[in-house]
């Protein structure tokens, strides 16, 4: 069958010059997230949930809605859920429902969702963020729990998109996955700062759902995904403007560089005398711009009610009281507590976060690193590496034991600075852990063997004119033969030991 | 092995099938033959089958026999022929739930009671008409065909469940499985002289029944028998982890209370007369007959120990407008899954059109009037700004009728009415007027809203056909309904010296 179409244009708008709009508009932000959770099953069936396995190998009777299937509720779902909340500081139901929300669409398999609406799990939570030393808090309105629908792929078009596509399929291993979506309040009073504010939030948000072990929240694989909600007001006004929701923001940059966008787009409107939509846009990460989609003034009326299907769930307060109880060290709290132990300031810690850094660095300490050397590591050397390769500091092929086992090298006077580097060059090619890489490569430093003794006469003994400089009192000339040592052990002697020998020999005797 | 020349096997009850199968007198096949053979003879005119696979039941049979031979340990209910209703789905056999949407559709799972009638041993003779997605009173709403009621063939055998009352009253099996969801298994077998009973909710697992009304849906027996009812209760019924809604509770033991009830001991037993379903002053639209053999059953519990007395439940009269806002919003959705895209018909996809235009093309034909209706009517109340004033009033009239049941048994053991305010209706009567088809139901609704079990057990013939006398009960305490059904079936076969479905064979067997 064809399908409906949905054309746009889109990075034709008219955009107002940022620090210009914010003399004159003030913006709200909101946002909507929604984790994929990383439970083995999915949330009404007993379906694996692997990501990237050949379409439509992962379903039941149950996800795909066959007449006669029912939802079971996926425990272990509830329990992250609920987890999810308490790290977000919220209350949590000591009784609620799923509900229905009904609305055609052939990705979901049942022509409802299973969601939750007026009774969701988890309400009333905060998230504060940090943005150039200022802190704001981001109010969370609610926590819920819902399936995935199934995923539509469009065949026969040039974009993949549902627009010009000459038909399409759907791959229903997605359908009933475990889907949590975190709702904020409005926030307003970020200025300037609102798209940094939004990039923030879901940065953290990322980073505590991480630490719970709830999901792998890949933004990339779609297991952590993000609505945007932008509005300007005048500056001084009581009342908020009317808001867009923009899709497909898939990268924290992304969620920045959309805030951004719709203010610009929305200031032009509004000096153009002209109305913001209310409406879903659509971001396209090669323009950094927003073009409309469904449009929220003819919404479906999606029908709420209670799903018949499913017994209420009423968690018992002992047993949410130990999940608060258990919940691990949350990112702030660690942040807080590494900041004070590594005697760090707020900037040097905020400089950590932002290189993405701060869990490495940890690690690294943890295998037996002192702070500033596991610190120095990660934010130089491997920081420099990382930006080089094009990749995140995570994703070299080194782990913070390894980086550990280097400091430990250098400390110890096995390598020094520059024999340390190349056995990293070893570790990064895969030729083993640092110590076997200096074994291997011959990297550790000289002691007072023959070869360096040799090496050391033959400078003074190739270099009769420096030698008379140092004798004549210019003892600082003797840097040119310890230059000469150095190039001729190919950096593995030890500077100081070098030194040593020489003025031994030049000045002493 | 022969079979006694003077007895039809179609004619008797399960439990004398089962004695003769474990026995040795008669097999499996020999057994299924002979519903097949009625089937083939009758159901042109009865229409109470959807899909009748002979082939595959004879296999079956067969395979039941030698396992039986061979001294293999075998299901309660093995070699027994079964009939269920087509909303159930059974793997590899066409599933329609009466509607021309899932024409051709063959499931790939079983439902959880028809795995457990397999597992039993049971043999399956077919899938039995209803009305289109259990949506009616008289199994007229079925998308194929009318069935007609085996005591008089111009009258409709009840609804939703027509196809299972007139397979089992017309010796097309011995037994069948319905569902109930505002009285579709207790109305048709009542109307076919049958007893039918509603589990209460929970009890028996609606896992792969095709959905109308989530919240009101159970699958139940319908029997010749008292104890025939209890027995294939009991292979059905228990807990199910596939079924959210199912209760986790000990599977019931039904056949002990028939057994008890049988002998009449029903001393001490209180029994609550509900004035508001046929008593004074809530009559109108009721048949006399039915309400003289009402009064008579009531009587007859009276004298065998029972203490009787009226009861009034005020909030039974809201429970037809509850039912309706209910039900309907609930199948509004339930059936939004029927959109021609993964099973069953699909129109209109010839590369020119848009989804939604199949979806809606698929939707249009593939669903007949009622369902429609019903679409509409729950799609309206459920809508936004409507919901509180429908949904959620009637759920808070649902809320009442509870409570109603809740202070009666308070004070009785058990609640009893007429289960249907008239007998069978001749066919064609009530299908221009959907309120007088609803009305159909006005006996049944209060147990399906509070989700209480409820039998309906005949009392007897008004204008030649049967009447049902229905016996509620609080939730699980489904043996109350069967044991009360037991002492009025057994009383009244006592009385009359036959049993009650012998008056129908004596009728259809006599020369014209």
């Amino acid at each position: 069958m064809t399908t409906a179409q949905a054309p746009s244009s889109h990075g034709t708008d008219r955009l107002v010059d940022y620090d210009e709009l914010l003399t004159r508009y003030e913006p709200v932000i909101g946002l909507e997230t929604h984790v994929e959770l990383g439970t083995a099953s999915k949330m009404f069936c007993g379906c694996a949930t692997t990501f990237g396995a050949e379409p439509n190998t992962q379903t039941c009777p149950v996800c795909l809605g066959l007449p006669g299937s029912l939802p079971v509720a996926n425990a272990a779902a509830i329990e992250a859920t609920i987890r999810i909340g308490l790290a977000l500081g919220c209350r949590i139901a000591s009784w609620c429902r799923f509900a229905r929300k009904n609305y055609f669409y052939p990705d979901i398999p049942k022509g409802f969702q299973t969601s939750q609406y007026d009774e969701p799990l988890c309400t009333a939570g905060h998230l504060d963020v940090e943005v150039d030393g200022e802190t704001y808090r981001v109010e969370i309105e609610r926590v819920h729990l819902e399936e995935d629908t199934g995923k539509n792929l469009h065949v026969g078009g040039a974009t993949g998109r549902i627009h010009g596509a000459s038909h399409s399929l759907v791959d229903f291993n997605r359908a009933g996955i475990p889907l949590v979506e975190i709702v904020t309040r409005p926030v307003p009073g970020a200025g300037a700062k609102a798209p940094e504010v939004a990039r923030a939030y879901v940065t953290e948000l990322r980073d505590i759902i991480q630490t719970l072990g709830a999901s792998d929240v890949r933004m990339e694989q779609g297991s952590l995904r993000c609505d945007v909600n932008t509005s300007l007001a005048p500056v001084g006004s009581l009342e908020w403007g009317t808001r867009t929701e923009t899709k497909n923001v898939n990268s924290l940059r992304s969620v920045e560089r959309a805030v951004r966008y719709e203010m610009r787009r929305q200031a032009a409107v509004l000096d153009a005398g002209g109305r913001v939509l209310q409406e879903t846009r659509h971001f396209h990460e090669d323009s950094g711009s927003t073009s409309p989609g469904r449009s929220k003034e003819e919404a479906t009326d999606y029908r709420y009610f209670p799903e018949p299907d499913l017994v209420p769930v009423a968690p018992d307060a002992e047993w949410v009281e130990k999940l608060a109880a258990e919940l691990p060290e949350l990112p702030a709290a660690r942040r807080a507590r590494l900041q004070e132990e590594w005697g760090l300031s707020a900037t040097e810690m905020a400089w950590l976060v932002n290189a993405g850094a701060l869990g490495l660095v940890d690690a690294t300490v943890a295998a037996g690193a002192t702070p500033a050397d596991a610190r120095k590591w990660w934010l130089g050397e491997l920081a420099r590496r990382a930006n080089d390769a094009g990749m995140e500091l995570g994703e070299l092929a080194v782990t913070p034991r390894q980086v550990a086992e280097l400091t430990r090298l250098v400390a110890e006077g096995t390598v020094n600075d520059q024999l340390a580097r190349q056995a990293l060059d070893g570790v990064l090619a895969g030729e083993g852990d640092p110590a076997q890489v200096v074994e291997a490569r011959g990297l550790a430093v000289m002691g007072e063997s023959d070869e360096l003794v040799a090496a050391v006469e033959a400078a003074i003994a190739g270099a009769p004119d420096v030698v008379a400089k140092v004798r004549g009192g210019k003892v600082q000339a003797l840097g040119a033969l310890v230059g000469a040592v150095m190039k001729a052990t190919r950096g593995k002697a030890d500077a100081a030991t070098v030194k040593r020998m020489l003025e031994e020999r030049v000045v002493g005797s | 092995m022969s079979t006694p020349m003077d007895t039809d096997l179609t004619t008797l009850d399960a439990a004398e099938l089962g004695r003769r199968l474990a026995a040795g007198e008669t097999s499996s096949v020999e057994l299924t033959q002979a519903y097949l053979d009625r089937i083939a003879a009758q159901d042109d005119v009865l229409g109470a089958y959807l899909h009748v696979d002979a082939e595959a039941a004879l296999a079956r049979a067969a395979e039941v026999d030698v396992a039986r031979a061979e001294g293999e340990e075998l299901g309660s209910l093995a070699g027994l022929p079964v009939a269920l209703k087509d909303v159930f789905v059974t793997q590899g056999v066409p599933t329609t739930s009466g509607s021309k949407i899932l024409e051709g559709w063959r499931p790939p799972y079983d439902a959880t009671v028809a795995a457990r009638l397999k597992a039993a041993g049971t043999v399956l003779l077919g899938k039995t008409n209803m009305d289109e997605f259990a949506m009616g009173s008289s199994t007229e709403n079925s998308a194929y065909r009318p069935t007609r009621n085996p005591w008089d063939p111009d009258r409709i055998p009840g609804g939703s469940s027509g196809g299972s009352s007139t397979a089992v009253a017309g010796g097309l099996a011995p037994w069948a499985l319905g569902t109930d969801t505002g009285g579709s298994i207790r109305q048709p077998a009542a109307m076919t002289g049958l007893v039918g009973h509603k589990p209460t909710y929970g009890g028996v697992s609606r896992y792969g029944l095709i959905a109308f009304s989530s919240s009101l849906d159970q699958a139940g027996p319908m029997a010749r028998t008292v104890l025939d009812a209890a027995v294939l209760h009991e292979a059905i019924g228990g807990h199910d982890r596939c079924d959210s809604t199912s209760i986790d509770a000990p599977a019931p033991v039904l056949t002990k209370a028939v057994r008890e009830g049988a002998r009449g001991e029903l001393a001490g037993l209180r029994v609550g007369v509900v004035r508001e379903l046929g008593g004074d002053g809530h009559a109108e639209g009721y048949d006399a007959g039915v309400l003289e053999r009402v009064r008579e059953t009531v009587e007859l519990l009276a004298g065998m120990g029972a203490e009787v007395r009226e009861v009034s439940c005020p909030a039974f009269d809201l429970a037809l407008p509850a039912y309706y806002l209910i039900a309907p919003s609930e199948a509004s959705s339930n059936l939004a899954r029927f959109e021609g895209m993964r099973f069953g018909l699909r129109v209109g996809d010839d590369g020119s059109r848009s989804l939604e235009e199949v979806m809606s093309l698929t939707r249009e034909q593939g669903f007949g009037p009622e369902v429609k209706r019903r679409i509409v009517l729950g799609t309206y109340a459920l809508s936004a700004g409507y919901y509180d004033a429908y949904y959620g009033q009637a759920q808070k009239v649902r809320t009442l009728i509870t409570r109603d049941f809740t202070a009666a048994f308070d004070d009785v053991d058990v609640l009893v009415s007429p289960t249907s305010p008239t007998v069978a209706w001749p066919i064609g009567a009530r299908v221009d007027d959907p309120l007088a088809m609803y009305a159909a139901d006005l006996c049944t609704l209060p147990a399906s809203l509070a989700g209480l079990p409820a039998i309906s057990v005949p009392c007897g013939l008004s204008e030649g056909l049967p009447v049902g006398f229905q016996v509620m009960a609080p939730a699980l305490a489904d043996d109350r309904c069967y044991r009360v059904a037991a002492a009025v079936e057994a009383a009244l076969d006592a009385a009359r010296g036959s049993r009650f479905l012998d008056q129908l064979t004596d009728r259809t067997e006599a020369p014209a």
